[in-house]
């Protein structure tokens, strides 16, 4: 554990109310209107592309392409899974086998 | 109590595909929590109050590297805004909901929403029941799942390293599901770019806040493009 208890346990905290306000708030500003507000419509509509794009740059940041190993195996990792997922659309079969080459491509390949 | 049996097995089928994959990615989680010296009480702990995969998954960053409940917040109001989508799209089936009501939102996760937003119980089945137990058989599944993998971690040992891209490959695996189904991709190309940029721009450790006012500033200006009406009913579906 690198966060004492404490920490770690305001860090639970804070997971939850962001989970629970994203959850309830539709339900909160909609109670009497129902989905009038065409920004907000907007936006839950394009958000959720925007944030998964944003996701997997947030996941990749840490790789050094001027360092060794210089990215290769999380850029044969992702074309695997978007090669499989196009092809057998099987969402746990791509995460299997793409995590599963990427943990050999770093524990054996490039060790 | 016939009634609440009867509503349990009618809902269990619907969520067969989740426990195998709740079993898969919640073991992962548990194993990736013990490997940073976060035992399987923290583990249950998470999976159950939070129910966010993937910003629990996400989270782990926060759990090792500097204290910072400011940035896991706003992560986690990100990560999970799609779920404000979730919401709107479900405000008239659980409308009338009653006691259940609370639960029923607060379990909302991605599997879940996928199952209720096509799925039709039978009709001598109670809707409000069946709704409940698929969110319960859910939630069950990736606690379940997660505490697993949070012993196994602890009882073998093998080498994980590199086992935390399952996020990312989850990540892919969504970006690539979305690109198939959506004709149009301005908004992940919008994720991307904008969080590409504001990466080389701000660096590794600084760049979240921006990228999340950059993405949202951008997907402001580039609305007027967007109100084609054909195309938003096509996507109401999905």
């Amino acid at each position: 554990m690198t966060l004492t208890p404490i920490q770690t346990f305001i860090i639970v905290c804070m997971l939850t109310v962001g989970t629970v306000i994203t959850r309830f708030l539709p339900f909160i500003l909609f109670k009497n209107t129902g989905s009038n507000n065409s920004y907000i419509n907007y936006l839950g509509r394009v958000l959720p592309y925007s944030a998964i794009g944003f996701l997997v740059v947030y996941c990749l940041k840490d790789v050094n392409f001027r360092h060794y190993t210089y990215g290769i195996p999380e850029a044969v990792a992702i074309i695997c899974i978007t090669v499989l997922h196009y092809w057998k659309e099987n969402t746990l079969l791509s995460i299997g086998i793409g995590t599963g080459v990427y943990m050999i491509l770093l524990q054996i390949v490039f060790k | 109590m016939k009634e609440k049996s009867k509503a349990l097995k009618a809902a269990f089928p619907h969520t067969i595909p989740v426990f195998t994959g709740f079993a898969f990615l919640g073991a992962a989680y548990g194993i990736l929590m013990n490997s940073k010296g976060y035992g399987v009480g923290w583990t249950a702990l998470f999976s159950s109050i939070v129910l966010a995969g993937s910003a629990q998954y996400v989270a782990i960053s926060f759990l090792t590297s500097i204290f910072n409940p400011v940035y896991a917040l706003l992560m986690t109001l990100l990560i999970n805004a799609r779920h404000l989508f979730y919401g709107i799209s479900m405000l008239d089936r659980y409308k009338n909901t009653g006691k259940l009501k609370p639960y029923l939102i607060f379990g909302l996760c991605d599997e879940t929403f996928s199952i209720l937003c096509s799925v039709e119980p039978p009709e001598d089945v109670n809707k409000n029941r069946f709704m409940f137990f698929v969110t319960l058989l859910n939630h069950s599944y990736w606690v379940f799942g997660s505490v697993l993998g949070g012993l196994l971690g602890s009882v073998i040992s093998f080498n994980i390293e590199g086992l935390d891209f399952v996020l990312t490959a989850l990540f892919v695996v969504t970006f690539v599901g979305q690109w198939k189904t959506k004709k149009n991709h301005k908004p992940a190309i919008i994720g991307v770019v904008c969080s590409v940029v504001c990466l080389v721009i701000f660096g590794q450790s600084n760049f979240i806040i921006p990228s999340m006012i950059t993405i949202l500033a951008v997907l402001t200006m580039s609305r007027k493009g967007y109100t084609d009406n054909r195309e938003l009913a096509e996507e109401k579906i999905q």
